[in-house]
């Protein structure tokens, strides 16, 4: 299949080679190679860690809106299993145990859901079928990322439990020195810490796998006529994504490493000399807390951008083919995802405004913060350039595309109250913050991605899924989560701190109660929404309508192949003649597509079309 | 009208968020009180000014999203648009923002120069005390009544927990350490938040306008305690808060015992030596 001679296998369509030898069960979807399946394994994997990651939640929501209550079920649950002693007597929340909640809720919705949901099955599954490619560059290379997962969630749940259910880590997922760093500063600083650290690492190296394979992927393994320009938004935003995974990332590995040779082996890094933490011996040396800092968030900024560039080019490329209308201002876009990317290098000073860092380094950050928002700003006005004058129709997929517009318009206009430096030295850490990035993160990316798994579930499994249960889980969530999200901005104004196991002892919260206990319900109807999602993809599998090859009448390459792509995945090698986005074309009369592969005769000359497969 | 409802769906979700942020003073949801240092006045404007740019920004792109909407289903028996855009649109687009948002970042730069560059503190900021976070609590350290606050602990320094007496009117700044992890120095009503970072010495300052008390947290995560490093700033008049300062030298000084005159077969019963 990787040769690249076209018009030689434009012909000779429908047999492919690869069909015919037998895969064992173990090869094929186990230790797989097939882009295909890693992509869907990685799917499976991130929405099973979605539930343990939202569980969590409400965990946390529970303590905040009922504090030091007996949790309903799970205390029950704890009780009947012999009482595991992660919950204090009587089955409440203890304070120890909440910083815990928080820090693996946002340790698995980051590492293990948002991440790997875009890069690892989205843009594994879409990468080499929208490009016209067999499969990855290094198949064995992406098998092994896929692997490097399960290490990794094996360390994060080995930190749950190597010292008990009581100290799991509790440094927040930032985990800054000291706390994070001298075993004596929480319940959750010993071996929890270091498994935790470790499990951060073989995120990284799956990261790191995968960033390298798509790459190289992208730029060597085009089908002929695939030009840089005439890539979907989605490849151009995996490009990018996996650029700046691949050059922020080991910035990340090394300070993990920094960190776990300071716990284990006695270097010295992050520590600074003389301190007496819960009474212990005072530290010896000379590091310095703030390095910690500045290495963390400078991966773990561009790192929001990792986690919401993907879902912005796939929503792109839904949002164009939904309202049958090309994509207002490709280039821009393109541009604007770029200078996201650049920029998002240089802005991670904004999370350490209060910090104590150089103040002058305050200023330059807010200037750069300030305008990273115009890329962004701009792609929102492309967005919605892009639906007017379309035609829409509500369907799941719509629905959460335009969601995903609206909620980041709200996370990116938040953005700007902390961008601004002296705004920021009161809402830093409050709630305000909470509602920022969840907007941005769930609210943007995580609508993406459910419009996505709607959107490319029949190339998947061949299958589609419900609309009407994508519908009602859409409603769900959009109405739980912004009943969640939405009224945290008030808390945050209200000067209701992030991490708080119990606000209310301080006077000026206590009123803020009843509306933890609103936002409570909220989070549980979004929460149990999901289910609706799991059960809808689950039995599409098995029951969902055929789809057959171009269910959307989308334009992209990955719709000429069979719903599901064999092994090779196209049986017509791919030949791009133009972009991904010329819906309602006036070169074609009677259907308002026109696929990148389809060969138009010259101006002039009417009829003999080549057929389209579908 | 049934084929409306998701553009009304998503106009109507915005007018509930204008409307919460309408009536939430009302509703007692927003700041906890009005700033109560001139600093915090500052604050609270340049967030007024940008909340009105963001709220402008925020009814404009969902009136523009709701109205393509809109059109967008009475189109559904038509063809679309076929556009690929407007270059002209796009560089208007871009320009504008980025005006305001330089507008906006440039408008910052005062308020935080004066917040933490040295050389733009107010005049007269007068070092008051040294607040030492520690797990879980805030250790005071002020001087001795009418000595200045040295960088090293004194013999006569004075000591408190928990209670950080301030004078009212005048800025005044703490030397703000920490003994053990990050912590962070927060009061909201003063608008005031500061990490104490191991290792450093952190000059705060802040004013008060009023008498009164003040709320002080934690506002970095330092622990399993962090919700309870609760404190207070009490702020006081000048001579309040020297009685202040005199009251607490004397309980400092007071060395427990109460002392009958000339009663010499105590002093030997608790072995202390008198010096005079």
């Amino acid at each position: 299949m990787s040769a690249l001679n076209p018009a030689a296998d434009l012909s000779a369509h429908g047999h492919d080679d690869h069909g015919h030898h037998e895969i064992s069960f173990v090869k094929k979807y186990i230790f797989s190679t097939d882009h295909k399946m890693i992509g869907i394994q990685f799917l499976l994997t991130t929405l099973i860690m979605l539930l343990v990651g939202g569980s969590l939640a409400l965990g946390v929501r529970f303590q905040l809106a009922w504090p030091w209550r007996a949790m309903p079920v799970v205390s029950q649950v704890a009780e009947l299993v012999g009482g595991p002693n992660f919950i204090a007597e009587g089955g409440q929340i203890s304070p120890e145990f909440y910083t815990m909640l928080f820090t693996m809720h946002a340790s698995v919705m980051i590492f293990l859901v948002i991440i790997p949901i875009l890069a690892g099955a989205f843009g594994n599954f879409l990468i080499p079928l929208m490009i016209g490619a067999d499969d990855m560059a290094f198949p064995a290379l992406n098998m092994m990322s896929y692997w490097f997962m399960w290490p990794a969630i094996i360390c994060f749940g080995l930190s749950f439990t190597v010292e008990g259910l009581n100290a799991a880590p509790a440094q927040g997922w930032t985990s800054y020195p000291v706390l994070s760093a001298i075993r004596d500063s929480a319940p959750g600083a010993g071996d929890a810490q270091t498994w935790w650290l470790l499990g951060l690492t073989l995120v990284g190296v799956s990261s790191m796998m995968g960033s390298v394979n798509y790459m190289t992927t992208i730029i060597n393994m085009r089908a002929p006529g695939m030009t840089l320009f005439r890539m979907p938004l989605t490849i151009w935003s995996m490009f990018i994504t996996a650029i700046l995974q691949a050059f922020a990332l080991p910035v990340l590995t090394a300070a993990g490493f920094m960190l776990l040779t300071e716990r284990t082996l006695g270097f010295n890094f992050f520590v600074p000399g003389g301190l007496v933490v819960n009474d212990g011996d005072p530290t010896v040396g000379g590091g310095q807390p703030l390095l910690w800092q500045h290495l963390f968030w400078f991966y773990s900024h561009p790192a929001v951008y990792i986690m919401l560039l993907p879902a912005m080019g796939m929503v792109s490329d839904m949002l164009a083919c939904k309202v049958r209308k090309p994509i207002f201002g490709y280039k821009p876009m393109v541009y604007s995802m770029a200078a996201i990317a650049g920029l998002g290098f240089i802005v991670w000073g904004h999370h350490m405004f209060t910090s104590g860092m150089n103040p002058a380094l305050g200023m330059t950050f807010m200037i750069s913060t300030m305008m990273i928002a115009l890329p962004s700003a701009v792609k929102v006005f492309n967005w919605i350039g892009t639906i007017w004058g379309g035609k829409v129709v509500f369907d799941t997929v719509t629905l959460n595309c335009v969601a995903f517009v609206s909620m980041f318009i709200v996370g990116g206009l938040s953005g700007i109250f902390m961008a601004a430096v002296p705004v920021d030295i009161y809402f830093h850490d409050t709630y305000f913050i909470v509602a920022h990035f969840h907007y941005v993160l769930f609210g943007a990316t995580l609508f993406g991605c459910f419009g996505a798994i709607h959107f490319w579930f029949p190339k998947m499994f061949g299958r589609l899924m419900s609309d009407r249960v994508g519908r009602l889980h859409f409603t769900l969530t959009f109405i739980g989560f912004n009943g969640t999200f939405f009224p945290m901005h008030l808390l945050g104004i209200a000067g209701f701190p992030r991490r708080y196991a119990d606000p209310y002892i301080h006077p000026y919260m206590e009123h803020l109660m009843p509306m933890n206990q609103f936002i409570t319900i909220c989070a549980v109807i979004m929460g149990v929404a999901q289910f609706l999602l799991i059960g809808n993809f689950i039995v599409s599998i098995f029951t969902g309508k055929k789809a057959g090859r171009n269910p959307w009448n989308a334009n992209g390459l990955e719709w000429t192949a069979p719903s599901p792509p064999g092994h090779g995945n196209f049986d017509i090698l791919p030949v791009v003649y133009r972009g991904p986005y010329e819906y309602s074309s006036p070169l074609v009369d009677g259907r308002d597509f026109l696929m990148q592969t389809e060969l138009l005769p010259p101006a002039g000359d009417a009829g003999n079309e080549p057929a389209v497969d579908s | 009208m049934v084929n409306k409802f998701w553009p009304l769906f998503f106009m109507f979700w915005p007018i509930l968020a204008i409307v919460s942020f309408v009536i939430a003073p009302s509703m007692d949801w927003w700041f906890p009180g009005p700033a109560m240092s001139k600093f915090g006045e500052q604050i609270d404007n340049l967030f007024y000014l940008i909340l009105v740019i963001v709220a402008v920004t925020f009814v404009g792109t969902h009136v523009a999203l709701g109205y393509v909407l809109w059109r967008g289903v009475d189109n559904r028996d038509t063809k679309a648009w076929f556009s690929h855009g407007s270059h002209n649109l796009e560089v208007l687009w871009s320009i504008a923002p980025a005006g305001i948002l330089m507008f906006i970042s440039l408008y910052q730069l005062d308020v935080w120069m004066q917040f933490r560059v040295k050389s733009h503190f107010p005049e007269g900021t007068t070092p008051i005390a040294e607040v030492t976070a520690r797990q879980f609590e805030w250790r005071i350290r002020y001087a001795a009544p009418g000595k200045k606050l040295m960088t090293t602990p004194q013999p006569d320094d004075l000591y408190t927990v928990n209670d950080l007496h301030v004078p009212f009117g005048r800025p005044v700044s703490i030397r703000l350490r920490t003994m053990d992890v990050q912590h962070s120095f927060f009061v909201p009503e003063l608008r005031v938040k500061q990490d104490a970072v191991p290792g450093t010495v952190i000059p705060v300052w802040f004013d008060t306008m009023r008498p009164g008390e003040y709320d002080l947290t934690c506002a970095e995560l330092c622990g399993w305690g962090h919700y309870k490093m609760r404190g207070r700033v009490v702020a006081e008049k000048e001579s309040g808060f020297q009685q202040y300062l005199l009251t607490l030298q004397a309980e400092q000084n007071f060395d427990g015992v109460t002392r009958p005159e000339h009663s010499g077969a105590q002093i030997a019963e608790y072995g202390i030596e008198d010096s005079q």
